[in-house]
């Protein structure tokens, strides 16, 4: 199929452009394969470009002639357009919509762009498992990593190498595989250094109604007790919600046949319910109507606040299982792709200063994200915008940045990044130039080749101009497991996302520079201090008289 | 201490009042001025002090087998939650502190800190209102300082010094003062120096009735009128809904009428009384008080409570205003009932909002003397400093304050000063412990003879103003400049847990960016100095013969 097909007209003049907080742009509007954009043709006027995949919906109106053309995007950025005509405005309209619904991966932006910046590390190779499992094998010789999934046919979302007890062969790990949702056996998730307690994940248990067990189930999961010690599993549905998923063939792990594990519900909602939550919430934050009253009673009805204390609390409790309790934890839910990993990744932050990184931060949404098979292209198709019925779409993601933002909130010297970072994963997460979030898993993305055919998002972050825009000058390594408070007061609407389009930044940035400029200053005397003293010992050695005033 | 049936117990426990699992245990002192709890755990001496004054209700509840329950309230928002195991000693703290809680004295009559008697007669010296007014510019050709109101003969809940408009003569202002409630005839409260003319001024309501008019009234809004030779018409604005002024007007009280009144526009703002004031935040503290809420429990809470509705309606009246004086370049006369509540609010915020001065530390400090002290906020009753009528307490002092978080939430670099200056004043406000905010005005604090017997708040807090400080202030910052544009949209509005729940400290952020950039601040100062000595030796270095 070629592009050409799709753009009816390529090109109009005279268009008007309005964006939140920037000054009004006239000029030329061209649509391109993957572009919307809009240039004044003149110096010093901001252009616009915009990829299709980036938008959600577009809407249009006529009043007489003139066209208006509102395009709501994915980053829940929201720009109108005027275009006079309105056969030019009827079909620069189609052509948006054709464009940026385009469901073939293949045709996506990543594989067409190329790279204006010099690539210093591949971020492809940034984070192999064999990398992350060295790491491992230095603190701990009970853990292999098994090539069972080489080909995923054991697991399709799972990636090619799992670590797994080192006394389990892939024999017994493909009987496993059987016995949990989509073949997500339990594997290791993360290891704690400090106490040797472990954290796994899997799919849920295929107990069935009538309480189907599998004796290797439990005996790998018990492989990782130590003697005499219980361990959590920590199922991120309520009860009842586990009960009803055994009439479907799934179920929960019953305590007869695992004696030695307590099972803890927590209620995480689940996709569907999710991406309801964020269109309501983003339809609170555009309201008009400037009533105190009926802001505070939709944010509370959107429920979003709701699932990010949820989601946090599960994780402060899984946490505290490991650190506190000294015991290990296994987490699943239903497939072991969305709560699951909201969990486990976000215990992570807690206990492992290693994830507070910038590196290893980028290795966490790696390891518990991308290679744990998080469906980041269903989930992400569409935004809070969307006119279409939701599908399989859910700001899974998006939830586990807004809890890490909370935890940075609460925290904010023990992250080496800052809030732009996260607001970037967001935003690649949705539409992207870097193939890094395409595909739903391992699977499907050496299917497509994305490490041969697109650019990694992660080659592009880790250059130094990038780093320095996305570190948190306030950072100091804490190695200390950071509690967050989870009490209503302490978790804040995350105005960076929410609000972006929706005030001006303009005095929180000028007051991030100037916490900047403080820090640089100091830095910038002291390397002026050293080199005078240094130049003052040196004077004295060389001038013997002096020592005798 | 006739009061002090128990001077001590032992084996209290305090609970935490977030989670009730986590406990200490200690011993409880009682002394002539504060509760003190001693952690008696090994190796930790942790003390809580709570000052009797700021005790707002102790309550004593059902016995419960671990003990009897005795729960502390303090109106700086502290909730103190002992079990005393036996029940009779329950009961005589529970005695003690609501008689030592509702002492005869104020503590400011017996709060001696080490200081003598010159330094202390000089903290009263550290703010002086009338350089406020010179600063100002004043007195001008425009504006003159009036002595109508000396011995308070005129209005005994103004200050004895006001500015008035220079065409206003005596008898223009005793007829007004006789048309206006309690006698609060329009006086100046800020005027933005010489290129801007336009000043707000403040009243209490007319006594107008259905029809009644004063003829010295419409004079002395003329004068007003008259001191801003750039507009031919200036604002009134009243803070009230419109259905409370009409109200009033049975009363034989209400607001101008457009028609007697030449050239003004007049304006309702709708920010509601005293009273819905004091049941709102009622209802926000129980939401604050409430152990593991869900979110929804909390913005419920929150929005039926109100709260935050009535601090937008204050910075919207206070954005309304500046906008008008700056932008329009037009007078404008505030005021609500009486003109002690609300009007001082809303000149406080469109003070803040138009003058950098007032966003330093001592111009806040300057602020509040001039809006609110020496006008005549009735901080006695409000802040229920002595036992009195329950319906005169309100927290309209606490909302001017949080007006200004708000704003420094939207601004982090327009401001002198931090949080924690706002919440030691807050404390202050209550605590009775400094002089400044005793009495209901200038009248009866010289009756107490404040200024001879206690210590100024003022002082203290520019002595430890190093505490008090932002980091991210600097004077010539864009945003140090000028009006502040804030933005009223309802998502502008945070909950304010640094007050409301100062003492959970589990809540709030568990490292501080203000400290850390404030210990970088210092260090760099350090590291300053010693660049300049080090240049000096290299200097001297330098200067040597050459061999």
């Amino acid at each position: 199929m070629e592009f050409a097909e799709l753009i009816k007209t390529p090109r109009v003049d005279g268009v008007v452009l309005h964006r939140p907080f920037m000054p009004t742009v006239e000029g030329t509007l061209c649509l391109t394969g993957h572009h919307l954009i809009l240039s004044s043709r003149q110096d010093n006027t901001e252009e616009l470009w915009l990829l299709h995949s980036n938008i959600d919906s577009i809407e249009k109106r006529f009043v007489g002639s003139l066209g208006h053309i509102t395009v709501k995007c994915k980053d829940l950025r929201v720009i109108q357009l005027e275009i006079t005509g309105m056969e030019e405005c009827l079909n620069i309209a189609s052509s948006i919509e054709a464009l940026s619904t385009l469901d073939l991966v293949s045709l996506m932006y990543p594989f067409f762009y190329r790279p204006m910046f010099e690539v210093i590390e591949d971020g492809w190779n940034s984070f192999l498992p064999q990398n992350a499992f060295k790491d491992l094998e230095s603190m701990t010789d009970e853990w292999r990593l098994s090539e069972v999934n080489k080909d995923f046919s054991l697991c399709p979302s799972y990636p090619p190498l799992v670590a797994v007890p080192k006394d389990f062969d892939d024999e017994t790990l493909k009987k496993v595989a059987t016995f949990r949702h989509g073949g997500r056996f339990p594997v290791l998730s993360y290891y704690h250094k400090k106490n040797g307690m472990v954290m796994m994940r899997a799919g849920q248990p295929l107990t069935g109604t009538n309480g189907r067990r599998c004796k290797e189930d439990e005996k790998l999961i018990n492989a990782t007790l130590r003697p005499g010690k219980r361990g959590y599993i920590i199922d991120t549905r309520a009860i009842n919600v586990a009960q009803q998923a055994k009439a479907r063939g799934g179920g929960f792990e019953l305590e007869a046949n695992y004696p030695q594990w307590r099972r803890i519900h927590k209620a995480i909602e689940r996709y569907n319910v999710l991406q309801e939550s964020l269109i309501k919430l983003v339809e609170a934050c555009n309201d008009q109507s400037h009533s105190m009253d009926r802001w505070l009673s939709k944010l509370e009805a959107s429920n979003w606040q709701t699932n990010v204390k949820e989601i946090l609390t599960t994780a402060c409790l899984a946490a505290q299982c490991i650190d506190r309790e000294g015991a290990s934890v296994l987490v699943h839910g239903t497939e072991g792709t969305d709560s699951t990993l909201q969990v486990t990744s976000l215990a992570q932050i807690i206990l492992d200063p290693g994830c507070r990184t910038v590196k290893g931060f980028q290795s966490l949404v790696e390891r518990e994200w991308l290679q744990a098979g998080h469906p980041f292209q269903q989930r992400c198709a569409q935004s809070a915008f969307s006119n279409s019925k939701p599908r399989h779409e859910a700001p899974v993601f998006l939830l586990f940045l807004d809890c890490v933002w909370q935890i940075l909130r609460q925290f904010p010297c023990s992250f080496e990044f800052n809030e732009s970072f996260l607001v970037l994963l967001f935003e690649h997460a949705y539409a992207s130039q870097f193939g890094t979030f395409l595909g739903n898993s391992a699977a499907e993305r050496a299917r497509l080749c994305l490490p041969e055919k697109t650019v990694s998002l992660w080659s592009w972050v880790n250059r130094p101009q990038e780093l320095e825009r996305l570190t948190n000058p306030l950072y100091e390594p804490n190695s200390l497991v950071i509690w967050p408070s989870v009490a209503p007061q302490s978790l804040l609407l995350w105005e960076g996302v929410f609000l972006r389009w929706n005030r001006s930044s303009k005095c929180l940035d000028e007051a991030y520079e100037e916490m900047v400029h403080i820090i640089e200053y100091n830095k910038e005397l002291q390397t002026k201090v050293n080199s005078l003293r240094r130049q003052l010992a040196q004077l004295e050695t060389e001038d013997p008289l002096l020592h005798t005033p | 201490m006739e009061h002090i049936r128990l001077p001590k117990v032992e084996n209290v426990k305090l609970l935490d009042r977030i989670s009730h699992r986590r406990r200490r245990v200690g011993t409880l002192y009682l002394t002539a001025t504060h509760t003190i709890f001693v952690e008696s755990e090994a190796g930790v001496r942790n003390e809580t002090w709570v000052l009797h004054s700021l005790v707002c209700s102790v309550d004593k509840l059902a016995a419960t087998p671990s003990g009897c329950p005795l729960l502390i309230h303090c109106k700086n928002f502290q909730v103190l939650h002992f079990i005393i195991s036996k029940e009779q000693e329950c009961h005589d703290i529970h005695l003690s502190l609501q008689r030592l809680s509702h002492y005869d004295e104020l503590y400011c009559f017996s709060y001696k800190p080490n200081v003598d008697e010159k330094e202390r007669r000089q903290e009263w010296d550290f703010l002086d209102l009338k350089a406020d007014y010179s600063r100002m510019g004043l007195p001008s050709s425009l504006w003159k300082l009036s002595p109508v109101n000396q011995h308070y003969k005129v209005s005994d809940t103004y200050p004895a010094d006001l500015f008035v408009p220079e065409s206003a003569t005596p008898p223009v202002i005793v007829g007004s003062s006789k048309f206006r409630s309690r006698g609060r005839f329009p006086a100046l409260s800020c005027a933005q120096g010489e290129s801007h003319t336009a000043a707000i001024c403040r009243s209490s309501q007319p006594l107008s009735g259905f029809s009644a008019r004063c003829l010295e009234d419409e004079q002395m809004l003329e004068a007003i009128l008259r001191s801003n030779p750039c507009s031919d018409f200036m604002y009134v604005v009243d803070t009230r809904p419109k259905l409370n002024a009409i109200a009033n007007r049975a009363a034989g009280k209400g607001y101008e009428n457009e028609d007697n009144y030449s050239n003004i526009k007049f304006q309702f703002v709708g920010i509601e009384n005293i009273h819905v004031m004091r049941n709102s935040q009622q209802k926000m503290l129980e939401v604050c008080e409430l152990r593991s809420p869900s979110m929804s429990d909390f913005l419920e809470g929150l929005e039926s409570s109100g709260w935050l509705k009535h601090i937008k309606a204050v910075l919207d009246a206070g954005i309304f205003i500046a906008k008008a004086v700056a932008e329009e370049g037009v007078s404008v006369l505030i005021h609500c009932s009486d003109g002690w509540d609300r009007t001082s609010q809303v000149c406080s915020v469109a003070c803040v909002l138009l003058d950098p001065y007032y966003r330093t530390l001592r111009g806040f400090m300057v602020l509040i003397e001039k809006d609110w002290v020496s006008f005549g906020h009735k901080f006695s009753h409000r802040c229920k400093h002595v036992v009195g009528d329950p319906k005169e307490v309100s927290p309209i002092i606490d909302q001017l304050l949080e007006c200004v978080w708000q704003l420094m939430e939207q601004f982090p670099c327009a401001f002198e000063f931090n949080e924690r200056f706002l919440i030691t004043i807050h404390n202050h406000f209550y605590s009775c412990q400094f002089g400044n905010f005793i009495g209901n005005n200038q009248r009866e604090r010289i009756e107490l003879r404040v200024h001879e017997r206690t210590h100024s708040l003022w002082s203290y807090l520019w002595a430890n103003r190093t505490d008090y400080t932002n980091p991210l202030y600097r004077p010539n910052h864009s945003q140090t400049q000028g009006l502040l544009r804030a933005s009223t949209s309802p998502y502008s509005f945070k909950f304010w847990k640094g007050l409301y729940n100062r003492f959970d400290h589990g809540m709030h952020p568990r490292q501080s960016v203000e400290d850390y950039l404030r210990a970088i601040q210092e260090e760099t100062q350090q590291l300053e100095e010693q660049l300049s000595s080090h240049t000096q030796v290299g200097q001297g270095y330098a200067d040597l013969p050459q061999a």
